[in-house]
Parts: C-alpha cells; structure tokens; sequence
C-alpha cells in the first residue's frame, strides 16, 4: 500500500476504538446511490523503480535544445546551492506560516525577500509574493482601480506581453473593468506620451507601463509616468527583475516614482520548466499597503522582547474579510521566493549587474552578427534590454522548423500574438550563451537562409 | 540575524557570475539605475549556512506531525520531486514547440484523464496556479454559461456559513452578490434556508462536501435538486477532496464545476504557502468554457487547445500554462499509487480521522459533531475548557508546538467556539496518533494544574507568543539597516 503505513494488526485495533466492522463502515453516512468510485481509467500502481524509468524515457524523448527563446521566461544559470536548499523538507514541505513560532525559517526569509524586492524595484513595500508575473498584473489593475476610487478604466500599452494582457482580461473582466489597449510606435516599438492625449481625457485609474516591453526595447518610463501621474491617475510598471540591476527603479521612474511595481519573478533562479511554478513579485507606496493584496510578512517582538516574524495586515485578507477582502487570493508562491530569496543572496549586488549586463551584452552581440546576414534586420530602433524582434526574409514558421531541425530554438515567431508580423522573431541571448554559441546560431541560420552560397 | 547582517561591503561570489562587467553604453543614461541595489554581500557558504539554519526554523511534514484540518497534509513522496526535477523538463521553455515537448505532454494529457475519471468530470484544464484561482475560473465560467444563454439576471451565489474564506471572497470578484445560508445541528445545509435562498436570481452554489466541518452532506442530492431546478449551477471545492478519493465522484454527485487542490489531495509540496496547482473539472455544458491550454491527443501527437479551438473560453489565467512542476509531481504521485492506491486514500485518511475522533473523545475531549462519523477531519471545541480553566483553543494549539506537534486548523469553521480541526491524513501510523493523543491529554491535564504554563505557550520555538498588533501597528515590513 504506498504511502500508508498500517499492518492489519493497527486496521484491527482501530476499527475496535472505533467500533466499527470494517473501513467501509466508515462511509455508511454516504447515500449508497452515490458510491460509484470506481476509477476504471486509472492506471494500476507503479514501483518508484518504474515510474522513474518512465519519467526518463520522457524527458529524454523531450531532449535538450539551444534556446534563444525568452518572450517572458528567461534561462539563467542557477547556482547549485539554490535548489539544494530549497527543497531540505523543512522548506518543501512546511505549511503557510500562519503558526508563527513554527514558522520563522520561512517568514524571516520572505522578509528578506520583501527587502531585497523593495530595493530592486525602488519602492517602499513590497508583499510575499503572487502567482506569477501575468496574473500579478490583474492584481495590480484591481488594487489601482480599489486606490483610485473613481475610474475603472486601465490604460494598456500593446507592447506589454500580449499574454499578461489576456490574462488582465480574464482576471478583471467579470469586475468592470474596462481595459484600453494603447497603440505603439511601429518604428521604435515604443509607446510616446504625446500619442496618448485623446484615451487620457477621460479619467482612468491607472497606466501601465512595461519596462523592458515585450518587444525588448526600452520605454521612455520616465514621460509615461509623468503622464499618467498629471492625469490623476497610478503608474504601473511591469518589470524584468534581472534588468532593474542596470536600470531605473520604477520607485524612480519621472518625478515622483510609479505606484506599484509588478512582474515575472522567474529571471530569479526559477527553471524554465515548461512555463511554472514560476512567482510574481508585486511592489508599492507605503500610502497603498493596505490596498495591496496576498500574504504580507512583519517583523515584530515576542513576548521576551526577542526579534521575530509574522504574517500581518491579514485583515486584508478572505479568510479574516471573506466576501470584503482586497482579493481571493489565498497562498503565495512561497518554495519559489525561498529559490528567487537564495538566488539573490548568491549572486549579490555586482552578480546580478554583472549578469544583467551579459545578457544585454550577448543579445547586441547576436544583433550585429544576425543582421550581416541578408534580409535580416531589426524591427525596432528603440534601445534594448535583452531580446530583439527582427525581421526575416523569408517565414517566420520554415525558418524556426529548420533551426528546430539543426536543434536550436531560434526565437518566437511574433505571427501569433501580432497577425501583420508574418516574418518575424523574437530573439534572446542571455548570460547563458557563448560566442561560439552565439556564431553556432547565426552560421546555422545562414545556411537555413542562404543554402549552399 | 538576518542575511544583510552577514554581509560586507565588495564581499563576492566569484563563480556564480560573470568574470567581468559589461559594457551596457547603449543604454541611454536617463534610463539606468544610479541607486545603489541593496543585496547582501556574502560568500556562498554565509547563504548556504544562513539558509540552512533559517530551514531549521520551520515544522515540516518531513520533521513534524501536521493534524492541519481542511489542509491535507499528506507525505510528499521524494520521487515526485526528483523526477519532475529531471534537467530536461526543468530546461523545457514554456513557448518551445509542441513537438519539442510531447514526453512532458503525455504526463500532462494523462494526468488530465485521470483526474477526469477520479472526479466524474467530463473536462479538466490544468491551468489554474492555486486553489483561489480554481475557484475564481469556476465561478467565472458559470457566469459565462449563464450570459451564453442570455440569462442575465442571475445575480446571486449561494455559499454556507462553514465555507473557506475564498468562496465568498471569490463570487464576489466575478461580480456576483453573496448569499450566505446557515447549518443545522448535525452540521448538514440547513435544507430550508437553501430552499429559501434559492430562485431566479440563483446562478449557483458553492460547496465543500465533506464541509469543513469535518461531515459528509447526506443532502447533496437533494441539494443538487433544487439548484438545478431553480436554473443555477453547483461550484464543488476540492479542498476536502482525499476524504472521498475513489469513493464518490463529485460528478457522480451532481456538481458542474470543480476545483481539485493538488497540494492537498494529490500530495504536492505546500512549499511553505505555495506553489499550489487547481485544475478544474468540468461538466459537459461547460466544455466550451474551460481556460486555455488544455492538452488534446490527436493523430498521435499531443497539442494544445487554445482560444482558436476553444472559442468561448473564459480565457488564460498564467502566461504560460499553469503550474507546470507541481503538474508533474502529481502526475507521478497518481502513477505510484495507481488505482489501487487511490481507493486506499479516503479509506486510510477515513480510518485515522475516526480513530483519532474516538482516541480523543476518550480522553476527554469534546467532539463538536459526536454523533456523527468523521470524514477525513473533525472538529473539538474547547468551549467548556475554557469556561472552566481560562485556556482557549490557541492556548492549546501553541503548548502542542512545544510538544513537537503542529497545531491544528483554529477558530476554523468559524462557526464552532474555540475549535480545533483535525486532520491526520491517511500517511501517518497509528503509533504517531497514539502519542498525539497523549500529547494532548498531557495539556488538557496542564490546563487544569498549570494554566499559566498553557496560556503562555509555546516555550521551546525559536521565539515565544509574537505580537501581532504590534506587527500591523508599526509596520515593519523590510529592513533598512537597523
């Protein structure tokens, strides 16, 4: 019996205190009518022995690729250490903290989270972490809408992540929520704050403002925010958190700072792992804590005056507040901050410039030896992070069949989020790349490109 | 002491980046970042250490008994995490194509199956990153279905007393009223309140069953009855799901919409609060409804549905496809216990609730619900404990730390005075309840020879009682140097 520990002798004991003939005893109280369990689709159990081999076969069927895809997941060396200690059992198997005193591993590092995220973002609070970078998103539509009281109105630039910006929609929909796409500069691929004055006549709670976008190029973060912020409304921006060791906070952006900070916490030491468990981080204003949904961590003093952690302002929350919570959310993504929390421990103020800086350093790289090639050359002109979109001569979906054929992942074919874009790709090099990596990719796409010359 | 306390300035780790800095000049000026970034400077081995002695400040399943009631925690099989560990599956990117992925497909498409067959639905989409987020799907597409057929002015979600917090939270960010209706004696539905609440303005109910009361509802059907017949739906939240795995099928039971906890039922790790996983089920009339990516098996070769197949899908809910990782636990989870296994889930979880019931009860404790059989869980009050001694549930739930027991679920269900709910989960041996069992007497003998001893617990944790009005008071929410 897996995972079950009693002999017949315990079953026996048991059912004797309990006073029962049989376990099936136990579900007398379940009409028989309804008593159809039977699992007739349900495999027969497996030896660990066995579902190992299988799990193997699987994941060795599934290979390993050059990746030049990021597209709102990035692959970043991780450190040995991380995972390691994120999954001790006293990590991977704990519970929310709500039992505080048996809790302070993990409620000390997620204030240690809390800090390290505040800092990178710039802002004045940041909470224990959302589900993942998209639906922190919805959450920071909501929180601006509760904030601004008057408008239910969010400003959407298209250049954020077209995903994040169906999963708003999902999110918000049902709340009346009206959410106003924005449209870019086809040239830099950037949104202008002059281009935006007729959806800013009327009121709107808050505009949002990626950084880097999903196009790879840099936003004028400062203007948008100064924008938004002389329209009586919130800036919110969504961020890289890799990229904010070499760029302006957005507690910086313009002259006051945007309101709430958001993003794809994965950059930090989470695996690609075909999409998740990744987190969101959310940061804010100490003036709009209170609006702020999922689990917040306090440092506060025990009954001796010794240092301790707990979680706080939970009135907030649905399960002190039920129907008059800030949000339903519940749990955070807790095993994940622990790798993102050790993550940053490890690599330390000048890793991740350093790292960041690679990733941007490798992607210009890639740039310059792609456009030698005939036919190629980038989308935008804005400035860059760390991934590009650029265009082809010939079909986006040949040209990534072939690189997938050589085992590259040459990019994302942008056709399926932006249907007028039938050539082109969007392309990432990150800190996880080598010249020779890097003039592997561009020789195997001449060839693809230009066969035989 | 915390990480930045170790810390000092130019300290590094030179292995883990790159040799040198790079040349970042075509960024323009006015949009790099001049704020120093206040990350701790420390060598690998101060993280390691430090992180490591944090680890020690935590209960576990893997260090600790959890009789956590309405949390299920089960023992998390180490297989299921190595080998949803396995490089290639954690190297996978999450746009990579279909064809680069199809042995990470096969796990995802059969376990949708399974969970098909475990819970009688006749759709099941992985996407949703945690139980509040199942719920928040399942209502949505109830609403959904309702708009689809024009019928608007269907206002209402029903949801009684005992439920989790997150089901009226939940209704109420899909835009809906909450109707709360109450419980009788026995810890069933009050039918009559139902029959009352119920009417044109009903688009659904949301319930637990077994309710977080720890007992089955013998009304389910009758329930179901009279929702269906007033035009609303049945929302069934998974939470208490492991009490009645391989025995009764929410589908089987009359329910539309479903959310299954996989960090309860299906043994994925709590992590400490999260990730969790909450695929939702769904029945044929939903179908069209579920959120995208489902996983489909066609012309041997697995794919994802997306809004084009899926048009009147009620969306996405992650950027990419949910909870992958925690997917692939379970999926192993499933496969090690096989069907065989699965029936033996509710039978075990069902066999150490009533022991511990009975156990418990002999010794003298109150049992909220007497009469009735527990089901996986259920509930002690300590009412009279505390007219007769000043020691209240939390008092107990504390000493029980420094006996090295975590504490039950308390003043959850709200409804029962100072209650304790109990779940032992079907992975632990008789002998481990046994010394709970006397670990509890031992307090219950505390509170009337000691009581300061009780109330002032824990004694043995890293830190006693925290004071959490001071915590919201003077918010200090992230360290700024002191």
């Amino acid at each position: 019996m897996p995972f079950i520990p009693h002999t017949e002798e315990d079953i026996q004991a048991m059912l004797a205190s309990i006073g029962a003939q049989s376990i099936d005893d136990l579900f007398d109280e379940i009409p028989p009518a309804l008593k159809t369990g039977r699992l007739n689709r349900v495999p027969p159990g497996l030896s660990e022995m066995e579902i190992s081999r299988l799990m193997l076969e699987r994941a060795e069927s599934d290979g390993r690729y050059f990746n030049f895809i990021g597209a709102g997941a990035y692959e970043h060396h991780i450190p040995a250490a991380v995972w390691q200690i994120t999954t001790r059992g006293e990590f991977y198997s704990s519970y929310t903290p709500y039992q505080a005193e048996a809790s302070q591993g993990t409620l000390q590092l997620l204030y240690e989270y809390q800090t390290m995220m505040a800092s990178l973002t710039g802002m004045d609070v940041s909470n224990a972490s959302m589900y993942d970078g998209a639906s922190a998103l919805a959450e920071a539509a909501l929180m601006a809408v509760r904030s601004h009281k008057s408008s239910r109105r969010i400003l959407m630039p298209a250049t954020v992540h077209p995903i994040y910006r169906k999963v708003v929609q999902s999110i918000v929909r049902n709340q009346g929520i009206d959410v106003v796409e924005l449209p870019y500069c086809k040239q830099s691929g950037q949104i202008f704050p002059d281009t935006l004055d007729e959806f800013g006549k009327d009121e709107f709670a808050a505009l949002v403002i990626p950084q880097p976008n999903f196009f790879g190029v840099l936003e004028q973060v400062d203007a948008l925010t100064d924008w938004a912020h002389a329209r009586n409304a919130l800036a919110v921006g969504v961020v890289n958190p890799v990229a904010l060791a070499l760029l302006t906070p957005p507690g910086e952006w313009g002259s006051n700072g945007a309101d709430i900070a958001v993003g794809e916490g994965q950059p930090l030491g989470i695996p690609l792992s075909s999409g998740g468990p990744y987190f969101g981080f959310m940061a804010c204003k100490q003036s709009l804590v209170r609006q702020m949904p999922g689990r917040i961590i306090g440092r506060t003093s025990d009954q001796s005056g010794n240092t301790g952690f707990v979680l706080t302002l939970q009135a907030r929350e649905q399960h002190i507040r039920r129907s008059k919570a800030t949000s339903n959310i519940c749990t955070n993504q807790g095993l994940m901050v622990t790798a993102a929390t050790i993550y940053m421990a490890l690599v330390g103020p000048e890793g991740l410039r350093r790292i960041a800086g690679k990733c941007h350093e490798n992607t210009l790289a890639l740039l310059e030896m792609l456009e030698t090639l005939k036919g190629v050359k980038r989308l935008f002109t804005g400035p860059l992070f760390h991934e590009a979109a650029i265009s082809l001569p010939s079909p986006a979906s040949d040209t990534l069949a072939s690189l997938k054929a050589r085992r590259i992942l040459g990019g994302l074919n942008l056709q399926e989020y932006f249907p007028g874009f039938t050539n082109s790709i969007l392309v990432c090099a990150t800190e996880t790349k080598t010249p020779a990596d890097l003039e592997h990719y561009v020789g195997e796409l001449s060839e693809i490109l230009s066969p035989g010359s | 002491m915390l990480i930045f306390e170790h810390a000092r300035p130019g300290r590094r780790n030179y292995s883990q980046s790159p040799a040198k800095p790079a040349d970042t000049g075509s960024i323009p000026s006015s949009l790099v970042r001049k704020t120093p970034l206040l990350l701790p400077e420390v060598s690998e081995m101060d993280a390691v250490r430090h992180y490591t002695r944090l680890s020690q400040k935590n209960f576990s399943i893997d260090t600790q008994f959890y009789p956590l009631g309405s949390c299920t925690m089960k023992y998390n099989p180490r297989a299921c995490n190595s080998l949803a560990m396995l490089p290639q599956f954690l190297a996978r990117h999450p746009r990579a194509p279909e064809s680069t992925g199809q042995g990470f497909l096969a796990c995802m498409y059969e376990l949708q199956e399974i969970l098909k067959n475990v819970t009688g639905m006749a759709g099941v989409s992985l996407t949703p990153m945690a139980g509040a987020q199942g719920e928040l799907i399942g209502i949505a597409m109830i609403k959904a279905y309702h708009e689809s057929r024009g019928d608007t002015a269907r206002t209402e979600i029903i949801v009684p007393d005992a439920a989790h917090g997150t089901n009226p939270a939940t209704a109420v960010m899909c835009g809906y009223k909450v109707v709360e209706i109450a419980t009788d004696k026995e810890g069933d539905v009050d039918m009559a309140a139902l029959k009352a609440a119920v009417g044109p303005q009903t688009a659904g109910l949301m319930l637990t069953n077994p309710s977080t009361l720890g007992v089955f509802e013998k009304n389910v059907a009758e329930m179901s009855k009279i929702v269906h017949q007033a035009g609303g739906l049945l929302y069934y939240d998974g939470a208490n799901l492991n009490a009645i795995l391989g025995k009764v099928k929410p589908g089987d039971m009359g329910f539309d919409v479903i959310h299954i906890n996989l960090h309860k039922t299906f043994s994925t790790p709590h992590g400490g609060g999260g990730p969790g996983s909450a695929p939702v089920g769904v029945a044929e009339r939903l179908l069209p409804f579920m959120p995208v990516p489902v996983v489909a098996f066609e012309s041997g070769q697995y794919r994802w549905l997306t809004e084009t197949d899926l048009p009147k899908s009620i969306g996405r809910l992650s950027a990419h496809m949910g909870n992958a990782g925690v997917l692939l636990r379970a999926y192993v989870y499933v496969r090690l216990l096989g069907s065989e296994g699965m029936h033996r889930v509710a039978e075990f979880a069902a066999l150490n609730a009533n022991y511990l019931m009975a156990e418990l009860s002999k010794a003298g404790f109150e049992i909220a619900y007497p009469t009735r059989r527990a089901s996986h869980e259920f509930i002690v009050t300590l009412k009279s404990l505390k007219e007769k001694t000043g020691v209240t549930a939390m008092n107990v739930a504390k000493r029980l730390l420094d006996k090295g027991y975590h504490a039950p679920t308390t003043y959850f269900p709200l409804l029962v005075p100072e209650c304790l709910l109990i779940e032992p989960a079907e992975t632990e041996s008789k002998e481990t309840l046994d010394a709970f069992v006397t670990a509890m007497k031992e307090i219950l003998d505390e509170a009337h020879s000691q009581p300061d001893l009780v109330k002032n617990a824990p004694h043995t944790m890293p830190v006693r009682r925290l004071d959490d009005v001071k915590a919201a008071k003077e918010l200090d929410l992230v360290w700024t140097g002191s």
